[in-house]
Order: C-alpha cells, then sequence, then structure tokens
C-alpha cells in the first residue's frame, strides 16, 4: 500500500507491505539506517526516532501508522551537516563506544530535554531508562546530555 | 638560530574519539546497513526443543512460499560445508563434530535445523515458519551435577558419559597446604551462564562473483583474518580469494570472536546462488545461539592461618560446555586456572575441571573469559574467611599481597607477574571510598535498621593476550605503517576494535613519533584484502599488542626517514628529530624541512642515491615476551532493603592500575562499561533454564540487563605501574572492570546481610532470592 510521510523534512511516497515496521521502511526504503535495530521488541530504544516530535520506538509503529506525520531520524537532527549540542556533547564527553545505541539514545534525549529542559542527573538516568546501552556503564551518557541542556541553556 | 621545535605529545592525553562523527550522525555503517542490489535474506528454523530427535524436515511448503529461492535441511548440505571449527582444546578433550545444520538430533534450543533464503526480510522468515519438522522431543541435560549421574541422557551418544575433557593445575602441595592451616573454609559456589549481549546482534552479508571467483564477507566480527581462514577451509574456498570486511561492529565482549554456523552457510549459499545473501540475527536468535558465558558451579576450600595467611586453595569445578565447542570454550575454563591465585601468595593451589556437555549452546569468551571467575573465587573465599577469622576484609587482602619488591613475582599456578605495586591500589581505594567513614556508615545505620554493605575486591587479571606460546601460536599482532608522499601518515591495524578507540589511540602512537599532528593520521583496521594478517581485538589485547606492533612499524619508518633526511642535510641520522610537522637537524635545528617534504622525497627516487629502496612503508608483527597484570581495588557501599530484596549500589570506587594509558578517556570508558557488566552480573544477569533445556528469559523483556538509574556514578582513579612487556608500558583495560566489580558488588550485598547470618548466595543477587534468605533467617532457619 502507499504511505507518504516527511522524512527529516522531505516528503517522501512507498509502496509497501501493510505490515512493514517503520523502522524497516527508513531503513530498507528510505535508506536511513543511522537507526539501528536491536530487539525488535520495544525494550532497547535502539530504533528510536521522532515522530510528530516525539521520541517512538520505530520497531513497533507499523509503517502506515506513520502514514502523513513527519519522522525525524539521527540523519535528520541538525540540519545542513551541522551538529546538534546533544550530538556534540555525546562526543565531547565520550558518551558513546561502539555507537550502536548512539542514535536512539540521542534521540531520547532529545524528548527528554523538551519536557525538561534542565534536568538532574537522576532524572536523566530515569528519562533514559527505556533505553540500553552495553558499552557504556551510561555514566558519560548522562554528562553528555547535562552538558548538553547546559549548551542550550534550559531552551530545546 | 632557529628554536627547537616543540615536541608534540598525544600519548597520555584524553583526546575526543575521532570515530564518533559517523557515529552520532548515524552515518557509520554496521553489517546490516551494507544494501547490495538482488540481496537474498536468509533466515533459519531453530529447535524449540533443547533436546529431540528429528524425524524428518519436509521444506515444500517452505520451498513453495512468495520470494522464496532456496531451502536447507542438514541432509542437504552434508559433506558440503566442514563443522564449526575448535581451537584451544586440553589433551584427551572428546571433540563432538558440530554440522552447520542439525541432522538427526538437536542439542540445543536455538539449534538451526533448516534454512531458508527469500527475496526479502519479511518472506525469508515467513518460509522460515513454514518448515516443518517433525521432532519427538527428549530429556535434556540441563543441571551440571545431574548430568554426570550414570543414568543422565547422553548428549553425545558416541561417549559414554557427559564428559567433555577433564583437566588440571596445581603447584606446592595441596594436600601440605592444607594441613599447614589453622582453618579451612569450604564454600560451593556457582558463576552462572549470562549473555554477552552486545547491542548489534552478530550478522553477515556474503557476496560470491562467480565471474571472478572472489567472495566479499561483510561480518559482525572481532576476528576477520581468522574467520577468513577458518571459513575457507569450512566451505573449501583459497583463503586469498575470500575478503572478509569487519565494518562498524557494535559490541562483541568477545561473543563475536567466533565462527558461527551461520557464517559459513551464507558463505556457502551466496556461492550456490550467484546473489548477495545476508543474515541478521534477532535478538531472540542472540540469546539461543550465540555464546554465552561463564557457567561454572565448583567447591572451594581455602585454607588459612589465623593471622589471615592463605596457605592453600583448592577449586574443584564443573564446567558447562553446552552441546557443542565453539572455537575457545575449552580454553576459557583453563584461564581461570592460570588466575587461581591472584593477586595473593597462595604458595599451595589446585583446580581440577570437569567440563561437562549439557543441552545448551556453548559458552565461550564473555568479557573476562574465565579471570572473573577466579577473581569471584578469591574474593567470596577471603569475605568468608575474613568473617571466620574476625578480620577485616581489606587487612585479611593486605596480608596476603606480595610486596612490590617482590615482583617480578613467579605464582603457584606458573605465571611471572612482570610488575605491581597491589598495596598502593588498594591504600588509594580505601582512602578515596573514605572506607574508614563507610564502615562508622555502617554500624550506624545498623543502628537504625538500615543495612548497609560495604564490598572489597582486589584483582590481577591476565591481560595483552599474549604470548603466542600460551595462545596455541597466535598471540602477536600486526601493523603496518605507511607515510604517503604528502606527508599523510596510514596505520594498518590487523587488530579489529569495535568499540574500543583504537582508531583514536593507534592515530595518537604515530602522530608522536613523526611530529605531527593526529588529524594528519588515518586508522584503518577490519579489512582483509587491506591490512597485514591479524589476530584480532580481545583479551585486552587491542592496544597493548596491536598498539606495540603499531610502535615498531612507526619507528621502522621513521628510522628510515631519518636517513634520508640526514643525507639531505647531511647530517648523522641519529641526529635527525620530528617535532612540530618538521624534521630537522638536533644539533642544528636550522636544518629543517616540513614532514611532508622528506616524505615526497622518499617516493621521487631520483633525489634518492642509487640502490637505496624508495618508498616508506614498514610492516611489524610484535610478540609478546609475556602477559601483562593489570590490578586494582575495587570498593561498594550498597543498601539492601530486606522487607522487598532490594539492592541499591551507593557508591562505586574503582582504583585500577592498567600501566600507561595512552587515552584516558578511553581508559575511563571502559572501565566504566565493565562495571556495569560485572554489575549487571552480580545483581540481575543469568541464563535460566526449564526442565527440556529452554531458556526461560531469552528476551530483553525477561533478561536485565543494567539499566542508568540502576547503576551509579563511578568514582575512578589510578595508579600507574607500567609493564616492560610492550613499549607503550600499557597493560590493558577491557576487561578490568567487569573482573573487579562482580565481587566487589555481591561482597558488598552480602556484608549487608551478614547480620542475618547470611554468608553467601550464588549470583545473581536478586531480590526475590534475597528476600527469601532474609526470611528464612528471621524464622530461624538456614540461611
Ligand atoms: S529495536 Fe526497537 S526497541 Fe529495540
Ligand atoms: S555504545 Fe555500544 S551499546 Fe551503547
Amino acid at each position: 500500500m502507499n504511505i507518504s510521510l516527511c522524512i527529516n523534512g522531505q516528503s517522501r511516497a512507498f509502496d509497501a507491505e501493510p505490515r512493514t515496521l517503520l523502522v524497516h521502511l527508513l531503513r530498507d526504503e528510505a535508506g536511513l539506517t543511522g537507526t539501528h535495530i536491536a530487539c525488535e521488541t520495544s525494550v532497547c530504544g535502539a530504533c528510536t526516532v521522532l515522530l510528530d516530535g516525539k521520541a517512538v520506538k520505530s520497531c513497533t509503529v507499523l509503517a502506515v501508522q506513520a502514514e502523513g506525520s513527519e519522522i525525524t531520524t539521527i540523519e535528520g537532527l541538525a540540519p545542513g551537516g551541522k551538529l546538534h549540542p546533544l550530538q556534540e556533547q555525546f562526543w565531547e564527553k565520550h558518551g558513546l563506544q561502539c555507537g550502536y545505541c548512539t542514535p536512539g539514545m540521542i534521540l531520547a534525549a532529545w524528548q527528554l530535554l523538551e519536557r525538561r529542559p534542565d534536568p538532574s542527573e537522576e532524572e536523566i538516568r530515569h528519562g533514559i531508562e527505556g533505553n540500553l546501552c552495553r558499552c557504556t556503564g551510561y555514566q558519560h551518557i548522562v554528562d553528555a546530555i547535562q552538558a548538553a541542556a547546559a549548551q542550550m541553556g534550559g531552551k530545546r | 638560530m632557529a628554536s627547537i621545535p616543540e615536541a608534540p605529545k598525544f600519548i597520555g592525553v584524553p583526546i575526543k574519539r575521532r570515530d564518533d562523527p559517523r557515529l552520532i550522525q548515524g552515518r557509520a555503517r554496521y553489517v546490516d546497513d551494507f544494501q547490495l542490489p538482488g540481496t537474498l535474506h536468509m533466515a533459519f528454523a531453530r529447535s524449540p526443543y533443547g533436546h529431540a530427535a528429528i524425524r524428518g524436515v519436509d521444506l515444500s511448503k517452505a520451498r513453495a512460499a512468495p520470494g522464496v529461492v532456496a531451502a536447507y535441511a542438514g541432509a542437504d548440505l552434508a559433506g558440503k560445508i566442514g563443522p564449526v571449527p575448535v581451537a584451544g582444546l586440553v589433551p584427551d578433550a572428546r571433540v563432538p563434530v558440530q554440522p552447520v545444520l542439525a541432522g538427526g538430533r538437536a542439542l540445543f534450543a536455538g539449534e538451526p535445523v533448516a534454512a531458508v533464503v527469500a527475496r526479502t526480510r519479511y518472506q525469508a522468515r515467513d518460509a522460515a515458519d513454514l518448515v516443518e519438522v517433525d521432532y519427538q522431543a527428549l530429556d535434556a541435560v540441563v543441571d551440571l551435577e545431574k548430568a554426570l549421574a550414570p543414568a543422565a541422557p547422553r548428549v553425545h551418544a558416541q561417549f559414554e558419559d557427559n564428559v567433555a575433557f577433564r583437566w588440571a593445575i596445581a603447584g606446592g602441595d595441596i594436600e601440605a597446604g592444607l594441613r599447614a592451616a589453622d582453618v579451612v573454609i569450604k564454600q560451593k559456589i556457582a558463576n552462572p551462564r549470562v549473555v554477552p549481549l552486545a547491542l548489534e546482534p552478530r550478522g553477515v552479508l556474503a557476496h560470491y562473483l562467480p565471474g571472478e571467483d572472489k567472495m566479499t564477507i561483510w561480518s559482525s566480527t572481532q576476528v576477520p583474518h581468522k574467520l577468513r581462514t577458518l571459513l575457507a577451509q569450512q566451505i573449501g574456498m583459497a583463503e586469498n580469494r575470500i575478503r572478509v570486511i569487519a565494518p562498524e561492529v557494535g559490541g562483541g565482549f568477545g561473543s563475536k570472536l567466533n565462527v558461527y554456523r551461520e557464517e559459513a552457510l551464507a558463505a556457502y549459499v551466496t556461492r550456490e546462488l550467484g546473489r548477495p545473501v545476508k543474515w541478521i540475527e534477532s535478538r531472540g536468535e542472540n540469546f539461543l545461539a550465540t555464546i554465552h558465558g561463564r557457567g561454572q558451579l565448583g567447591e572451594a576450600e581455602m585454607g588459612l592461618r589465623r593471622d589471615g595467611t592463605i596457605t592453600a586453595l583448592r577449586y574443584n569445578v564443573l564446567a558447562d560446555c553446552g552441546a557443542y565447542y565453539q572455537l575457545l570454550t575449552v580454553a576459557i575454563f583453563t584461564l581461570t586456572g592460570l588466575m587461581l591465585p591472584g593477586p595473593y601468595k597462595i604458595p599451595h593451589i589446585e583446580m581440577k575441571v570437569t567440563g561437562v556437555f549439557t543441552h545448551k549452546m556453548a559458552t565461550d569468551a564473555y568479557r573476562g573469559a574465565g579471570r572473573p571467575e577466579a577473581t569471584y573465587i578469591l574474593e567470596r573465599m577471603l569475605d568468608l574467611a575474613a568473617l571466620e577469622l574476625g578480620m577485616d576484609p581489606a587487612e585479611i587482602r593486605r596480608k596476603n599481597f606480595p610486596a612490590k619488591a617482590e615482583f617480578p613475582y613467579a605464582t603457584s599456578a606458573g605465571l611471572t607477574y612482570d610488575s605491581g605495586d597491589y598495596h598502593a591500589a588498594l591504600d588509594k581505594a580505601l582512602q578515596k571510598a573514605g572506607y574508614p567513614e563507610m564502615r562508622r556508615q555502617q554500624a550506624e545505620a545498623r543502628r537504625q535498621g538500615r543495612c548497609l554493605g560495604v564490598g572489597l575486591s582486589t584483582y590481577v587479571e591476565i591481560c595483552g593476550m599474549g604470548p603466542s606460546a600460551a595462545l596455541g601460536g597466535q598471540g602477536w599482532e600486526s601493523a603496518r605503517v605507511r607515510v604517503e608522499p604528502t606527508g599523510k601518515v596510514t596505520v594498518f591495524s590487523g587488530a579489529s576494535p569495535h568499540g574500543q578507540g583504537q582508531e583514536t589511540s593507534f592515530a595518537q602512537i604515530a602522530a608522536d613519533a613523526f611530529g605531527i599532528a593526529v588529524e594528519d593520521v588515518e586508522v584503518i583496521h577490519g579489512d582483509t584484502d587491506v591490512v597485514p594478517y591479524g589476530v584480532g581485538t580481545f583479551g585486552s589485547r587491542g592496544t597493548v599488542v596491536g598498539g606495540s606492533a603499531v610502535v615498531f612499524a612507526r619507528d621502522k619508518v621513521r628510522d628510515k626517514m631519518a636517513r634520508f633526511a640526514a643525507m639531505r642535510f647531511e647530517a648523522d641520522a641519529a641526529d635527525i628529530a620530528f617535532a612540530g610537522g618538521k624534521v630537522f637537524v638536533r644539533s642544528a635545528p636550522e636544518k629543517s624541512a616540513p614532514f611532508a617534504r622528506i616524505a615526497q622525497m622518499a617516493y621521487d627516487a631520483i633525489q634518492l642515491p642509487p640502490g637505496t629502496e624508495p618508498g616508506l612503508e614498514e610492516t611489524h608483527f610484535f610478540e609478546p615476551p609475556n602477559f601483562t597484570f593489570p590490578f586494582g581495588t575495587h570498593v561498594v557501599l550498597v543498601e539492601v532493603d530486606p522487607q522487598t530484596g532490594e539492592v541499591k549500589i551507593l557508591r562505586y570506587v574503582a582504583v585500577d592500575d592498567v600501566g600507561n594509558m595512552i587515552n584516558p578517556l578511553l581508559v575511563r570508558g571502559q572501565i566504566h562499561g565493565g562495571i556495569a557488566q560485572g554489575a549487571g552480573q552480580a545483581l540481575e544477569e543469568e541464563v535460566i533454564y526449564g526442565g527440556g533445556g529452554q531458556p526461560l528469559n531469552a528476551t530483553l523483556m525477561h533478561y536485565a540487563l543494567p539499566k542508568a538509574h540502576q547503576l551509579p556514578r563511578f568514582e575512578l582513579d589510578h595508579t600507574t605501574t607500567p609493564t616492560s612487556v610492550n613499549p607503550l608500558g600499557a597493560k590493558g583495560v577491557g576487561e578490568a572492570g567487569t573482573i573487579g566489580s562482580t565481587p566487589a558488588v555481591v561482597n558488598a550485598v552480602l556484608d549487608a546481610l551478614a547480620p542475618f547470618g547470611v554468608h553467601h548466595l550464588d549470583m545473581p543477587l536478586r531480590p526475590e532470592k534475597i528476600w527469601r534468605a532474609v526470611s528464612r533467617a528471621r524464622k530461624g532457619g538456614p540461611a
């Protein structure tokens, strides 16, 4: 069936099976492989994207459910090849190792800062509990989110 | 007179990683991100039983399903693909042949029974569901002790029991050591199976080009060259016609240090069909059919004098091999024996291992690989001993350390620790933790009815794997360094990092010697057509062995460059120096040229005297003369809620000594991640099997990986005792955190439970287990 949606500011149309998961549409059809899959069961958060400005786990969204909506993936977080403060701070604070969880983690953090522009460490740790990282022990991720919040001055 | 350019210094500086920009922007490419036109997707029908007879496999429905191009059962492949390779065996090990698809019997839940290949992922999975297998479920061997009972079902009919191998190590005279003891502590201790759980599952994309008779394999592997060699043998293809690329790899922790069935199948099928074939593991498959870690059940006996001096340690252990060996299944258990004395002077040791076949996936290397098990035994036993002798856990440890002056220290297990200062790390950790204050806090909390516990672990690990004599001949690592005509430097490494950051640290190593900027160095790895034959990244060896290879290759190139520069400046080569992007004469710094100018000269043979070999490219294979032995002390403060059994880690202090650090930022990251994994095992992680051999918690919903809010802020510090076994003085850091943290956390929880008379519980210390133990104790029952 036909699915039209706007990905990272571009209108796109696809012909996909009704059961196609949003994450597969993004990766396999739209070629945006920055969104990762690590569980397909809505637990790990590696597939997190923004759907109409809200973080969703795209392995648990059917592509058809996203019909007509605006999707932001990691590739579209900062326009024009610039880095979003979250990306900058993940780099600065060594918030990633293998990088597999990173795109989802950054977008989950984006959502967190949208809701709470100046979160405490405790709030950050709870805010990202839907995203798993096996490499970092989370501390540098927490530091990166805190630094990004400061850099953004409480504004997203 | 010109001033001498400032010496650059990148080694030891916490510079941020150069691989991050592509990773944080979603531009990095992992195996599944490679999308070749015409790619076929492979999916598997896997045994739902731990043990079953396969009476028939009917592929007709699967073959008729939409998009299906081919389907295979075990019988279709007989004689066409060799068995899964194993190495690191001990003498007289029984070696079962592991086929790529199960034949007459399925021996573990998740074992692949049939493979289907279809045009899309969805079609492949649909068709795999249509494979009809006539199974007859059989009794499964799950429990290690029951596996050895005479009446136990046999995992392999050709062997007369479920013993896989026996191996022992001894030093001194164990009986005499135990006789000399005033007290002997005995404890049965389990180290349950856990899942490595790299966040990126395994994956392979194989593409055979019939016209050229060449195959490219993209694999999420830690060991691309090893994979190429072994796969070539398995599918009967010349090794030099296969190119293995380990692109971005999303974590390994040992689980990708292996050659698996799916890789061989993908390679076979692409050659059959002449089209690219891709298989990406699902998380469910990852739980079932990627190696597990640990899996030991043992009895330890420690003898001590009243003053806390250890006289002997004996460990008899059953080792859970699973149904088949993977690459290093057997070897991992022997590492436990080598490290049994740990950081203590134990004159008499003995370890006897009985490898046991079970109806489960193989165990193999998981972060720490055999050493965490040794450390766990020691650290638990020492806490039990301290309790018995009424000593402070810190004191009993201190009492048994070799003094700094005793290094190099030869252990009763036959290793020689080249350097160490265990007292210094312990003292620093206790000071950083405010140990006496922690104890006061604990006593105060107890008065208020709260359960605080302080846990310690002091460890030494065996890293920088390692001398080849101990590693089946392959303990070395390779590097090639090329100075390009424009003065850029390319480092080709045989190690295959996958998240550790060597693209940055190796650039630091090269940049320093050439006096150029880190940005001018490019590090290439993970492509067998491009880099020299390499061993790979595991056993905390990437920087220690791989980085040392870079040092030697780099120095060879620099020496050649110095000769060319000396010619040009009419100076002595020994007087040539590299700094600030310039090559100059140390005693006459006005004689200088840009680094790129000398580089260019090396490729312009007209500028070189006749008979000179042009070019600036050198390779080195570094063979380490010994392992390295990082050590440290971890101190943990926990609170246990006796009403619910919940554990909260309040503080985590770690002082590690990893020798010289190339990039302290990366070192911190490694230790953080290691601590999290070790704490995960202590508190939450365990593969739980039902009686039929099915894992009951093989999903991320049921297998609890540590989350951000369950972990504290780690307080790190270090001491620095360099090693002399490599030119960097680095000892390796990949596994330190995991090794130190598991016992420290468990000891802390049991310290908290001491007032209830609960002195030992097996991991993982989940709330229910703690709650039950406390409840029993309160009712006056046995702890
Ligand atoms: S892949 Fe979607 S939450 Fe794990
Ligand atoms: S960086 Fe590897 S999983 Fe988070």
